[in-house]
């Protein structure tokens, strides 16, 4: 049997994996959960019909979402992450022994215990003594704190679908709010490529840029997400993510990575010229 | 159905049209887009299934000016629904539905008992029919600044000083959700031989969902305006009027012909079908759930501070008899900001719509079709517009009532000669014409009532903060009509 599933990053363009099975298929108050099998990505989570991660090529996501800020500010301790996913990134974050608490927000229950069952390798992860997992609307649970965090992790879906209040004024202020004065905000800023990811991608970044005195860019290539090419925001109070990274610091962890590397952290920054000039436009 | 005597889960008109698509007619009537082929612009836009439907009346599908199939049993229908003797679809707003309520009582000269904070239609309708108002000063909130219901003291003396008033009118509810004692009303109203007529625009709810303010027609009133589109979920512009057992269906029907269009949109008229079947059917979980929504959403803006989001504690058995939960209003002044200030700030920074700002309370017209995660979103907003706009409160103005004085009618004010001045120098005059923000409408000046210091303040302040300013010909509104 020839079985596919395809995900349309535009009415034009879509990217096809061969799928051996699906596992899970389910709809929760939120969305549509799946998880499928693949012969080359290995196990899919798809929600809503797109691509929220695969076994093969997470680790680029959860790797940069995570070493990014925590190789820049040096005593982070308190930790706040929005969406849970598979624990890919919660995973990364327990490496770090400095870390005293890891607060997680969850929307939609259904997505984690799915997880739990068809992705298990990063979720014994959420088990360890310092995560406390919230399920519950991230707006409703951020503008209850204040000063509060050393880093806010948003680790969202697309802004389209339920998703959409992380993609907000309203929640960034109040993210910023809820950090201490040298507090950091990472968020998967979606892809520049195609005219409506790319115009969403402004919309968001435009929004940090007017809350957080420090509001960059940095990339990554994630093979499953829209035109391969994905970007992250990192805003900040204090630090700067180029001029204030520590690479001794971080490489005195000894943390191994198979994506991220201080040189790499460095790059990731440096943007190519169309990109550049849309930021530049609504900053 | 409890409570319903006929099938409520017909809806006669989306079903003739579904039968009338399936026919494949050949149109050689109007409308001249024939289903869309001859604007295939507007097709695109609007999608085929919709202009399908836009049909011109024609046997199978009835005919609103003389109803006598489909649309007769789409109101009998409603008419169940409702609890009301006969319902009309009415397709010109529900401002056509309150000018024909007004317009069915009332001749030239008769008096007629209404509070001042009364939508624009309402005095519209006494310009047309020359009827003269007496107005029942409403009672006031000082500290949120809202002009509230009538008391029932209030309303007793109007009716013993004017016993040949024809009717009595009330807002049930206003705006803000606030309720007179409409059943006391019904009584004075009819053991003076007078009728009562309702406005219910906001008040669509109030017939299906449990634990709201009496509708009017089961408080016994005669006539009611119903916005089946505000919070029922019909089409903007799609309305009911209700009328009870004292008054002529015929006559009224007559009244409603006076200004109705004789080519009433299909879109209108099925949105009211099908929306009155889901209302039926589904109204009281719909309403529980609206109501469950809106409480907590109090709650949550309470707690940010400085903002208080009002609802029933606001009741006193009189001028607040009653309250509308759904209505998710919130004073703003004690943070420094007007509301319409707030209300510019949720739409420029944060997109997000709310109903109005005047100058002390935003209202958040919660219905049918809200989510909580949108409602996280709204007090997520607040919360940061507190943070990032907090000013001292001193000095900002609230919304006062102003009591008018009425020099003429509002059918002689508007058609006498008048002069253009500007405002400064109409201190004194008698307006010609009307000055309200928009939304709410409720007219600052309506024509025949004189212009004082108190209103020119006003219109000033309302100006600065940037209220939407309309009425007058001067769209500016830097001059004013007044009468020579």
């Amino acid at each position: 049997m020839d079985l596919w599933f395809s995900e349309m990053h535009t009415p034009d363009v879509k990217l096809s994996l061969r799928v051996d099975k699906q596992l899970y298929s389910q709809k929760s108050d939120y969305q549509s959960i799946d998880v499928l099998e693949t012969p080359e990505f290995g196990r899919v989570l798809v929600l809503d019909g797109n691509i929220m991660l695969t076994e093969r090529d997470e680790f680029i996501y959860d790797e940069m979402i995570t070493h990014v800020p925590m190789a820049v500010h040096p005593k982070i301790e308190n930790v706040l992450v929005f969406g849970i996913g598979d624990g890919g990134v919660v995973k990364e974050l327990t490496r770090y022994d400095q870390i005293q608490s890891i607060d997680l927000v969850e929307m939609d229950e259904m997505v984690a215990e799915a997880c739990r069952q068809y992705l298990p390798e990063n979720a014994s992860k959420l088990d360890d003594k310092r995560v406390h997992i919230n399920y519950g609307n991230a707006l409703k649970y951020i503008r209850k704190f204040e000063n509060k965090y050393d880093l806010i992790i948003v680790d969202s879906n697309d802004p389209f679908g339920p998703s959409e209040g992380l993609f907000t004024k309203e929640f960034y202020g109040n993210c910023y709010k809820a950090l201490k004065e040298d507090g950091i905000m990472v968020n998967q800023q979606g892809s520049p490529f195609y005219q409506e990811d790319a115009v969403a991608m402004q919309r968001s970044h435009k929004r940090i840029a007017s809350t957080f005195p420090i509001c960059r860019v940095y990339q990554a290539h994630i093979p499953t997400y829209a035109a391969g090419y994905w970007l992250f925001g990192f805003a900040s109070k204090k630090y700067h993510p180029v001029d204030d990274v520590d690479s001794k610091r971080w490489a005195s962890l000894n943390l191994k990575t198979r994506y991220y590397t201080s040189r790499l952290h460095v790059g990731a920054f440096y943007l190519p010229a169309f990109l550049e000039e849309m930021l530049e436009e609504v900053e | 159905m409890p409570g319903f005597e006929l099938d409520q889960s017909n809806a006669p008109i989306y079903e003739a049209l579904e039968t009338f698509r399936n026919m494949r007619v050949v149109p050689f009537d109007v409308p001249g887009h024939k289903r869309g082929r001859g604007n295939p612009e507007l097709t695109r836009f609007l999608g085929q299934q919709c202009v399908g439907i836009d049909v011109n009346s024609m046997k199978p599908l009835d005919n609103l000016c003389h109803p006598i199939s489909v649309i007769h049993e789409a109101e009998d229908l409603a008419a169940d629904a409702f609890g009301a003797e006969h319902a009309f679809l009415m397709v010109g707003g529900t401002t056509s539905a309150v000018q024909s309520m007004v317009l069915a009582v009332c001749k030239q000269g008769d008096e007629i008992i209404l509070p001042r904070n009364v939508h624009r239609s309402v005095i519209n309708a006494l310009v047309l029919c020359g009827a003269i108002p007496v107005y029942v000063n409403p009672d006031v909130d000082k500290r949120i600044g809202i002009s509230l219901g009538m008391q029932r003291e209030k309303v007793r003396k109007a009716i013993e000083e004017h016993p040949n008033a024809v009717a009595v009118f009330v807002n049930n509810p206003t705006y803000y959700g606030v309720c007179s004692d409409l059943r006391a009303i019904v009584d004075m109203a009819h053991e003076a031989g007078m009728l009562c007529l309702a406005d219910e625009a906001h008040g669509t709810h109030f017939y299906f969902g449990e634990n709201l303010p009496v509708s009017a027609m089961a408080a016994g009133a005669d006539m009611s305006s119903v916005s089946m589109h505000k919070s029922g979920g019909s089409l903007t512009q799609s309305s009911f009027l209700l009328a009870g057992p004292n008054v002529n269906e015929g006559y009224i029907r007559q009244i409603i012909n006076l200004t109705q269009t004789t080519s009433a949109s299909y879109l209108l008229m099925s949105s009211l079908d099908i929306s009155r079947r889901n209302l039926a059917l589904r109204g009281k979980r719909i309403f529980e759930q609206v109501c469950e929504m809106a409480n907590y959403a109090r709650e949550e803006i309470n707690q940010i501070g400085g903002y208080y989001a009002f609802g029933k504690e606001l009741i006193n058995g009189d001028s607040v008899f009653d309250f509308d939960p759904t209505k998710l209003s919130v004073h703003t002044l004690d943070l420094g900001l007007a509301g319409i200030e707030v209300y510019d700030i949720l739409r420029d920074d944060y997109d997000i719509q709310i109903e109005f700002g005047d100058l002390g309370n935003i209202l958040a017209y919660l219905s049918i079709g809200d989510r909580v995660q949108d409602l996280e979103r709204l007090v997520s907003a607040l919360a940061e517009i507190r943070r990032l706009f907090k000013k001292d409160p001193t000095g900002m103005l609230s919304q006062e009532y102003i009591e008018p004085d009425v020099v003429l009618s509002p059918q002689n004010a508007f058609y006498s000669k008048k002069v253009s001045l500007p405002l400064e120098q109409t201190l004194g005059r008698v307006c010609a014409e009307f000055v309200m923000c928009y939304p709410p409408g409720i007219p600052v000046l309506a024509p025949g009532e004189k212009v004082t210091d108190e209103i020119l303040q006003y219109i000033g302040y309302a100006k600065e903060k940037g209220c939407s300013m309309t009425g007058p010909t001067d769209p500016h509104i830097n001059n004013l009509n007044v009468v020579i």
